[in-house]
């Protein structure tokens, strides 16, 4: 168990490596002088000194990358060009906006989906069956931020439910919060539905195949003890899998959903950096975004035997 | 089993929707400027936000008059071009790659396979934003970005198929007859990958049309004022009260195309890959 978790450490390190290299290379690859991509037009030749000073760009590549990883692993992730603020806290704070949304949907997608492909798969051909898989493959087809338009024009603007632009913490207000999070969380949750769906069904017929579940029937146990009991923990495995990537995904494309909606999240953030040109965001968020992603993903690995003890011996 | 998850059923019927949504997509984009009925970036500031219907425009003009059914037809001729390029692009690199870490092994295979998993272990939108940040907005750019972003899983599947190969006693025919690596690969390995590439490269399609739709709804894709089906739902945004047309028209046809492309998907992996059935 204890070798079975350092493995999977260790290998998402090669990963964050090259994300840091790719971002780290994004600066030095505009063609310009990278102090003053930096510090964007309105810098004074002083400042350019500076912060050449700073960034190191007297010496090697190499001592230049090593610089700027001792400053991103210090929690020193440069100032915005636009604002002068430290790019870090400003995207923490972005980054619970996002969060928020993207757990709220992925949870509530996972509750419907999974049940959903299970009972499908259950009962394999039948009417039910043929209604779940046909809806999952309509909702695979549909761009999201088509979607999300729909529903802003559907629930905003005609049927005047829910507030269309901006978003309330939380830790304001908790009914005024849920009204603006209702309808991107209601898109990301149509949007992901399809894939668990699908990917539930197919795990559930494949291990309903297998002799221990006929062994279980031929116990005398009921239907429902044979796939709560028995089939669920293996059904489950694969899509939980499925899952953690959505997850991780849904935080990379989540800036077509907040553009939609108007919500200043992390995707926005990002979208406007690269509008303004604003170099340190930029940097700070895709990073942030990929170190995200990577520990999404080993978390769910992590956890995988939970569900499946076979991995981890 | 994430492939078999994706099936449909009823395959007979889902292939000819495919084949037929797929086709019209490649009509209109073949003969877009001949089917269009207006010039799709004429302005007519007499017309402008006439709904579907209205007599001379069949699915009404846009917030400058601009016709939107010549648009969308031109619209589609972007897509189309975009994928297209894209999933060359894609391909080859992928196949070259593929190639190689499947036929030398060793560290040549290890040093290839860390650059590719980490890339492939990246969601694709991400790694094109982080690109686009770099090239600036441009029909060039997102066929780099995407194809790049794409391109980790042709080598994946082109890498896979390359090793069964080489254990393959007619690789060893070929090296036994005097043939060097370079003519081995060419003509008994490139061809024995064709299939699993073509029946990725069908999925692909799709991801590349949702992706370049994606980033242009953001306003990182096709600039404006040529029209891309997602640039037009983007600039349709501040008039979505008054005209709603604008944002469900462009939508449907992305949605058309991609539920088209995913039957077709379908169809050719059960036409060249009979494995995979279940």
């Amino acid at each position: 168990m204890m070798r079975f978790v350092l493995d999977r450490i260790v290998s998402a390190i090669p990963t964050l490596l090259i994300a840091s290299i790719a971002v780290f290379a994004m600066i030095r690859l505009i063609p310009g002088d990278p102090a003053s991509i930096m510090l964007g037009d309105l810098a004074t030749p002083d400042q350019v000194a500076a912060i050449r000073k700073e960034m190191g760009l007297d010496g090697s590549i190499a001592t230049q990358y090593l610089l700027w990883l001792t400053n991103i692993l210090s929690g020193d992730f440069g100032q915005s060009i636009g604002s002068g603020d430290p790019v870090l806290p400003l995207i923490l704070e972005r980054f619970t906006v996002s969060a928020t949304i993207v757990v709220a949907a992925v949870f509530l997608a996972a509750l419907i989906a999974v049940p959903a492909g299970m009972f499908a798969a259950w009962r394999q051909h039948s009417l039910g069956d043929v209604g779940v898989v046909a809806i999952s493959t309509l909702l695979l087809s549909i761009p999201s931020f088509w979607l999300g338009l729909m529903i802003l024009l559907l629930f905003g603007l005609w049927l005047k439910w829910f507030p269309i632009i901006g978003y309330v913490s939380f830790n304001e207000d908790f009914w005024t919060a849920l009204s603006y999070i209702f309808m991107p969380v209601l898109t990301l949750v149509l949007v992901e539905l399809g894939a668990i769906v699908r990917m539930a069904r197919a795990a559930t017929i494949e291990v309903a195949r297998l002799e221990y579940i006929t062994h279980a029937r031929a116990k005398g146990l009921s239907e429902n003890a044979v796939i709560w009991r028995h089939a669920f923990k293996n059904a489950f495995a694969p899509t939980w899998t499925l899952i953690g990537l959505i997850l991780g995904g849904l935080l990379g494309g989540i800036a077509v959903t907040e553009t939609v909606f108007t919500i200043p999240g992390l995707g926005r953030l990002l979208v406007d950096a690269i509008y303004a040109r604003d170099y340190p965001v930029v940097q700070g968020c895709i990073l942030f975004i990929s170190v995200i992603y990577v520990m999404v993903n080993l978390l769910v690995d992590l956890l995988y035997p939970i569900f499946d003890p076979r991995v981890a011996e | 089993m994430i492939a078999r998850a994706l099936k449909l059923p009823r395959r007979g019927v889902s292939a000819i929707l495919g084949v037929t949504i797929v086709g019209l997509l490649v009509l209109a984009a073949v003969f877009g400027p001949s089917i269009a009925p207006y010039d799709p970036l004429k302005l007519d500031f007499m017309a402008r936000l006439k709904g579907p219907g209205t007599p001379g425009h069949l699915l009404g003009t846009d917030e400058f008059g601009r016709d939107i059914l010549s648009r969308l037809t031109y619209g589609a001729r972007t897509s189309a071009w975009i994928a297209f390029a894209t999933v060359t692009f894609a391909i080859i690199l992928g196949m070259i790659v593929g190639i190689l870490a499947g036929f030398y092994r060793g560290w040549v295979d290890r040093l290839l396979m860390m650059i590719n998993d980490a890339l492939l272990a990246f969601p694709g939108l991400l790694l094109a934003l982080g690109i686009m940040a770099v090239t600036g907005a441009s029909r060039d750019a997102i066929v780099v970005a995407l194809g790049l972003a794409y391109a980790p899983a042709v080598v994946r599947v082109v890498r896979a198929s390359v090793m069964s190969i080489r254990q393959r006693e007619y690789i060893e025919a070929s090296f036994v007859m005097g043939n060097t690596e370079l003519v081995t690969m060419m003509r008994h390995v490139l061809p024995n990958c064709v299939a699993p590439v073509t029946v990725l490269a069908t999925t692909m399609f799709g991801w590349v049309i949702l992706s370049e739709s994606a980033l242009s709804f953001l306003g990182l894709g096709v600039p404006p004022p040529a029209p891309s089906w997602g640039n037009m739902l983007a600039s349709a945004r501040p008039f979505i009260t008054q005209a709603p047309y604008l944002i469900v028209l462009p939508g449907l046809f992305i949605a058309f195309t991609l539920l088209g492309i995913n039957m077709l998907g379908d169809a050719v992996r059960d036409w060249l890959d009979p494995k995979m059935q279940a």
